[in-house]
């Protein structure tokens, strides 16, 4: 899956999981990393992990 | 017929090549074409043309014309740069202190020197002072680089704080001057040991190279040199190519403050343009201590690919540092160094002619792109 798919995923995800609770992503692009810290950022949310291929983000709104 | 690119926004991958400096390039292919170490007329007109060439670069930039060399290519130069300073100052060690958004080929030629440190930069661009202290004190250290502003966001490091820490370290400096010669006046930058640029970057040939060496830096050639540029670069000089290179830098001397007024003015409407118009987006960079002719954003959801590929047959050329945009499986180290968004991200870097109405051609064809390719992903 390569960008942005993994970014669009999350971001469609993250809808199906309650405020606090924990969602986590595989994905082997290179630009997942930066990019994931970057939408939390943009969203608000929390990269509580990232240790390519795996992530973990909570949602915090 | 559909006519691509009538726009051309990506003079960060080369500004398209001034009047003058094509007239320069002509008129040395006239009378400037010999071998510059050759005693005869065509080489003396040579040699005479790449002193003048000389003393415009050593004007620019605070330095004396026996300093200035001509190489291949700006890449060649920085590799120059590191790679001689390395080696001259061998016996002190093999650590190279960069910052994380320098060029790409400094950053290899600091790896493959020795031991390579990359400092922080906090989310605009700027290098973490402290860290960059503390990385230059480092015992073992041959040489630090950073540059004068950065080639993909525009952000300008503060070089002469940089150069100062190194100076009082008695660690040599490079300073890469690419995005900046001819738009930042650099005739008193600090304490810099080595300086380089290319002439693509303001309007002159992409292949001449500059390469500036203080007298007193510890640099050695890192490869075999000739008779040519005072054993520095080897080969016969492309005496027409530096010469519309200087003609280009002069332009910028004489009227580029004009221009370079009018090029940050139209970067200042396209970030506030941008944001207002587009949902999701991350403008990268240091929106007042910049060049004037660079900036960077990134659409949340977009493909850097497709995003450019529309542009273009909207008639923009713009370059790209997401992943997927072309040259490279891996996004762009600056944006992600800065941890700003990698994918849907275009590259603009206005040129010398770059008017207002272009502006708002782009500003009024970029939104419906942008929403398009998010319907078409069904991302929003």
């Amino acid at each position: 899956m390569k960008c942005p798919r993994p970014i669009i995923e999350v971001a469609r995800r993250i809808q199906e999981v309650s405020v606090g609770s924990l969602l986590e992503l595989l994905a082997d692009d290179p630009a997942a990393g930066p990019d994931l810290a970057a939408w939390c950022r943009m969203r608000g949310q929390i990269l509580v992990a990232s240790d390519p291929p795996r992530f973990i983000v909570r949602r915090e709104s | 017929m559909h006519l691509l690119s009538e726009v051309f926004l990506d003079s960060s991958s080369g500004e398209p090549i001034l009047p003058d400096a094509r007239q320069a390039w002509l008129d040395a292919q006239q009378a400037g074409w010999g071998d510059p170490v050759r005693l005869h007329r065509p080489g003396r007109l040579a040699a005479h043309a790449m002193d003048g060439a000389r003393e415009v670069v050593a004007n620019t930039v605070g330095a004396r014309p026996d300093e200035v060399t001509f190489t291949g290519s700006g890449v060649h130069a920085s590799q120059a740069a590191v790679a001689g300073l390395a080696l001259g100052r061998r016996r002190v060690g093999s650590r190279i202190v960069t910052t994380a958004i320098d060029h790409s080929a400094v950053l290899a030629a600091a790896a493959a020197a020795g031991t390579h440190q990359a400092v922080q930069v906090d989310h605009e661009g700027h290098v973490d002072l402290d860290r960059w202290t503390a990385g230059v004190r480092t015992a073992g250290t041959a040489a630090a680089c950073i540059q004068v502003a950065n080639h993909e966001v525009g952000t300008l490091q503060p070089y002469a704080e940089a150069a100062e820490i190194c100076r009082r370290a008695e660690v040599p400096l490079v300073l890469d001057a690419t995005a900046a010669l001819g738009r930042v006046d650099l005739r008193d930058a600090g304490g810099w040991s080595v300086l380089t640029g290319w002439a693509g970057a303001f309007g002159g040939p992409a292949s001449v190279g500059i390469l500036v060496i203080k007298k007193n830096a510890r640099w050695r050639a890192p490869y075999q040199t000739d008779d040519y540029q005072g054993g520095r670069w080897p080969g016969v000089p492309d005496v027409p190519a530096i010469h519309a290179a200087v003609a280009a830098l002069d332009c910028w001397l004489r009227s580029g403050r004009t221009v370079g007024e009018r090029q940050h003015a139209l970067i200042d409407q396209l970030r506030i343009g941008i944001a207002q118009r587009v949902p999701d987006v991350d403008v990268a960079g240091d929106p007042l201590r910049r060049v004037p002719h660079l900036l960077t954003f990134s659409a949340l959801y977009v493909d850097g690919e497709t995003l450019t590929l529309e542009l273009d047959k909207a008639g923009f050329a713009v370059a790209s540092g997401s992943a997927c945009s072309a040259s490279s499986e891996h996004p762009s180290h600056v944006l992600a160094a800065m941890g700003a968004l990698t994918h849907g991200n275009v590259r603009i870097g206005l040129s010398w002619t770059t008017s207002a109405n272009e502006i708002d051609q782009f500003l009024a064809a970029l939104p419906p792109i942008v929403a398009e390719i998010r319907a078409t992903v069904g991302a929003s």
